[in-house]
């Protein structure tokens, strides 16, 4: 984590987490978490969804001055609730269902009564599988690490 | 006189009739599936990304499909596609020492801090046809082991710390990115300009030309200092929040390449540097590309520009595959006027040359 992320304003933080978990969630996901939602809120789209390009850049040897490296696509869709919540999504990809339902739950997250919905029914389940399947690719590349060994000839 | 000749939309509409059929092939086999090009020909889509320049495994593996397996036209499609869509904005710049990596080795360095990852890589597979491939035989599950929370430190950093090594690649601070799908090109360009042409060049290309600096032409004595493949955070400004957030990951190789030191009476001599970024996993391209930005900074370091590699303008005119393409496959369109003008001047040089001959044989004659 780096100096900008620890200092960031702690709903500012959520927000950000909140975003990128949105973001990684699959349609399938949110598709169900909006299923388990008993009282289905009014939205009203604002922006989108829509695809669009984001150029992706990259940095001179690593860390050295930007370039662009290519696009990629990106969708992204803003809506409203009846009460003037308005909720943004983003995600690579050209799934528009995927990204709309992300923006309803990004509003439904900042409100109260319905935080605590999101992050049970979205938020942890898909931090968790994305935790697991990191990890899994983690022990999978640490199998395939090189482990040296001196072959000692002949008599000391 | 310019004829305007009309015809052939029958002939056109039939062949690309033909085309979706033969691209279906024996239709008592299954089709391929766009999941099945994305899972299993995943290489292949790397590269379409890659030099198509547009992150979209969905969209990469229905180019490929429809290409029938022409990467170079899957490309061209990719291209295409791309220009159909706004752009929302930049990304962050990416992170790689933050990658989440898959494969890492170094040349330079036998125990180094992360190890050596070797991944899912051909190195070491002995090259033979597998027959087991032929059938549809189950696939063990991957092996596993408790992964150490050491950090994956890049190698240029560790050399970084003696101050052995030219630092990453600062351009001029009022210097902007710039961005060769917005603006003409013009040579001689900034580093940054010329890798973006390098990302998204012709993988043959490139390598034949990385290739050529190790046989002499443009000699730049590398090391891989580090080959790096692994998924990366992609963050963009959002300005109805007011900061950036995760757009999600991408998989991306990256070559640090070491190559022989430079000093001046001013500075103490210090290895430099030749640096590839790719989309996907494509270690082929990102090291050739790391061996043809060494060769270009030529003039930058000082070297003599005596190898095609170094030539800035040659390379980089030369490296996109789409635009080689159209301008090479041009050539099988019409020019029927043209070569008609063609042969009529052939003719008329024959004509002369012949008649010149007569003349010079009745005056012969004449003189015997």
């Amino acid at each position: 984590m780096d100096v900008a992320e620890q200092t960031l304003p702690t709903e500012q933080a959520g927000r950000r987490r909140c975003a990128s978990l949105l973001a990684g969630a699959t349609a399938e996901e949110l598709h169900a978490a909006w299923d388990a939602l008993k009282d289905k809120p009014e939205t009203k789209p604002v922006r989108g969804p829509e695809t669009g390009l984001v150029m992706v850049r990259g940095r001179i040897g690593g860390g050295g001055s930007p370039f662009n490296l290519g696009e990629a696509t990106v969708t992204r869709a803003t809506v409203a609730l009846a009460s003037g919540t308005v909720g943004h999504a983003q995600a690579l990809g050209t799934n528009k269902q995927k990204v709309k339902l992300a923006a309803i739950f990004d509003a439904l997250w900042q409100e109260d009564a319905t935080r605590e919905h999101v992050e049970n029914a979205v938020l942890t389940p898909v931090e968790r599988r994305v935790e697991a399947e990191n990890k899994a690719k983690a022990e999978e590349t640490a199998a395939t690490r090189v482990d040296f060994f001196t072959m000692v000839r002949g008599e000391d | 006189m310019y004829v305007a000749v009309k015809g052939g939309e029958a002939a056109i509409s039939n062949a690309h009739r033909l085309l979706a059929d033969r691209r279906r092939g024996d239709r008592s086999l299954p089709s391929v599936t766009i999941d099945q090009i994305a899972e299993q020909l995943g290489l292949a889509v790397d590269r379409v990304m890659a030099e198509a320049s547009l992150y979209d495994r969905s969209l990469a593996a229905l180019a490929v499909r429809q290409s029938r397996g022409d990467l170079i036209e899957a490309i061209f499609l990719l291209r295409a596609y791309r220009t159909t869509l706004p752009r929302f904005g930049n990304s962050v710049p990416l992170d790689t020492a933050d990658m989440l990596v898959e494969r890492r080795v170094s040349a330079t360095y036998k125990d180094l801090p992360g190890g050596q990852l070797l991944g899912p890589t051909f190195d070491y597979t002995h090259r033979l046809l597998d027959p087991s491939l032929l059938s549809d035989e189950a696939v063990e599950e991957p092996a596993r082991r408790d992964a150490s929370d050491e950090e994956i430190m890049r190698v240029s950093d560790i050399l970084a710390h003696e101050g052995l090594i030219e630092a990453d690649g600062e351009l001029p601070q009022d210097h902007q990115a710039s961005d060769l799908t917005r603006e003409p090109m013009e040579f001689p360009m900034a580093r940054d300009l010329r890798l973006q042409a390098l990302a998204r060049g012709d993988e043959g290309f490139l390598l034949a030309l990385g290739y050529s600096t190790q046989r002499g032409y443009g000699r730049n004595h590398p090391f891989v200092g580090e080959i790096r493949i692994g998924e990366v955070e992609v963050e963009m400004e959002v300005p109805e929040l007011g900061f950036a957030v995760s757009l999600g990951q991408i998989r991306v190789t990256e070559c640090q390449m070491v190559n022989q030191f430079k000093g001046s009476s001013k500075a103490p001599p210090q290895f430099t540097r030749g640096y590839g970024l790719v989309f996907g996993q494509s270690e082929r391209k990102a090291m050739s590309m790391s061996l043809v930005d060494r060769a270009l900074r030529a003039e930058e370091l000082g070297e003599d520009i005596t190898a095609p590699a170094q030539d800035e303008e040659f390379v980089i005119s030369h490296s996109d595959n789409v635009q080689a393409t159209g301008f090479v496959e041009h050539l099988k369109l019409p020019h029927y006027v043209d070569f008609q003008a063609e042969l009529a001047m052939v003719r008329k040089m024959r004509a002369d040359i012949e008649a010149a001959r007569n003349g010079e044989t009745e005056m012969k004659d004449a003189a015997e």
